[in-house]
């Protein structure tokens, strides 16, 4: 018994050490382990996916029941709103007019057609420790590292990992997130900034900022690998802080189906970050 | 005593039970159960499932396999590579050391054992994440993904019951309740 008690010792301290050493490599250069875990994931894809539809289904039944308990109040609100956005959609198809006169009088060039690739979420990290989630499309459906990920709101994040059939979208509230946006009317620029909290920071804003709670918050497309004038959110200042923080568009939503948005930029991505697969 | 093949594959395949049930615990773990209006917070639940079979049968359960599972979790989860391998393997030593102390004790004891040691995951959990990232985390969703995985462990631990029934007798020092 002795002599198994010690190997047992020496096995778990072994692995513990081999553990701590592949953290410290990982700290070194994060992208090492990119195909390793890419691959695991694959491998996951089929399972999840089909694991995630009932759940999926569960949570719309109880988001259903919740919607009948509400029904009444609900109703009047949306047509209140109802009211209010047919007088803003008036006004939108008056300025798309003017816009179109405007641009053809500049003779501008139009933006790049975008292309959607459409995708389930089939895994979601829970949230304590990062934002990410899994979506079942990868390279064979045509994602690319980089591309920006969209709900029917707004900006959701960007493609971080891509593997074969899944890929990795790291939500705009991650740590690692950094996403340059323009703030209100006055278009200031910023880095859209998370910090794991569902309301990501405003950092570098220029010293003497006019904005203000209530502000649209949309991507800059500096550095290139953003489309320009996505939605992400509305400026908002926290009770008991003076700091500006974004309520993102989508995160009331419940996240079942994504698009991913390939304007065929690669930007500040291109190199450093990509893969051998996906060069 | 001589064994037919038949049985001989029976016990193999109940042997794997552990091991293929915390793959499975680390898939349980990756589903999005987002629900609207709340930011989606998932316990830990392969840190129940090490806890459990550390506790009762760790005979059946290699450290190397809790290691490789760690690894699983962390490439699904996206958290860096190794913080997982490392949390699990920790808590499992602790746990098959402190195993004899647990033998015949009422489930409230045990379950505040698997308190105290989710607390102990978590907080390892915490510093190598932000030291590897470079920043410290917010700890507020950290502590509710704390006290989810603490309340889900009875309901799992009826589930691993079940399926402990099954398993063939252990060796001597092994107790099965």
């Amino acid at each position: 018994m002795p002599f198994r008690h010690s190997a047992q010792r020496s096995t778990f301290a072994l692995l513990l050490l081999l553990a701590a050493g592949i953290m410290f490599i990982g700290k070194a250069d994060p992208t090492v382990y990119e195909r390793t875990r890419m691959v695991v994931t694959d491998v996951a894809t089929p399972i999840l996916d089909t694991f995630s539809h009932p759940v999926a289904a569960g949570g719309e039944f109880i988001a259903d029941l919740k919607l009948l308990y509400a029904a009444h109040d609900e109703n009047r609100a949306l047509r209140e709103e109802n009211d209010r956005l047919r007088r803003w959609r008036a006004v939108a198809e008056g300025l798309e007019s003017e816009n179109a006169r405007l641009r053809g009088m500049l003779n501008l060039a139009p933006d790049a057609p975008a292309r959607f690739i459409t995708g389930r979420v089939i895994g979601d990290s829970g949230g304590a420790f990062l934002r990410s989630v899994l979506v079942n499309i990868g390279t064979r459906d045509g994602v690319r590292k980089g591309v920006a990920a969209v709900d029917g709101s707004g900006l959701l994040g960007r493609i971080a990992e891509v593997g074969d059939r899944s890929s990795r979208i790291l939500l705009v509230s991650d740590l690692n997130s950094r996403i340059p946006v323009l703030v209100g009317e006055s278009r200031e620029r910023a880095i859209l900034a998370g910090d794991n909290s569902d309301q990501p920071k405003l950092a570098y804003l220029p010293a003497e900022i006019s904005i203000a709670p209530g502000d649209l918050v949309i991507t800059s497309g500096h550095g290139g690998a953003f489309p320009a004038g996505l939605p992400v959110g509305i400026v908002v200042r926290p009770d008991d802080s003076e700091e500006l923080r974004v309520q993102p568009f989508h995160s009331t939503r419940r996240l079942e189906f994504v698009r991913l948005m390939d304007f065929g930029l690669t930007g500040v991505l291109q190199d450093r970050d990509l893969g051998p697969a996906d060069r | 005593m001589k064994r037919s093949s038949w049985q001989g594959l029976d016990t193999a395949a109940r042997t794997v039970t552990p091991t293929l049930l915390l793959v499975a615990l680390v898939l349980m773990g990756q589903l999005p159960y987002s629900l609207s209006g709340h930011a989606s917070v998932t316990p830990y639940f392969v840190l129940m499932g090490v806890f459990y079979w550390g506790l009762h049968r760790p005979d059946l359960l290699p450290a190397v396999v809790v290691f490789l599972v760690g690894l699983i979790q962390d490439a699904l989860e996206g958290e860096p590579f190794g913080v997982n391998a490392f949390v699990l393997i920790a808590v499992y030593w602790l746990v098959v050391s402190q195993q004899r102390h647990f033998g015949g004790r009422p489930f409230l004891v045990v379950w505040a054992g698997f308190a105290a040691a989710a607390l102990i995951a978590d907080i390892l959990r915490w510093i190598l994440v932000s030291l590897v990232l470079g920043a410290p985390l917010a700890p507020w969703a950290i502590m509710l993904e704390y006290f989810m995985t603490v309340m889900f462990y009875p309901v799992l631990t009826v589930a691993f019951a079940l399926a402990h029934k099954t398993l063939p007798r252990g060796e001597s020092g092994e107790f099965v309740d």
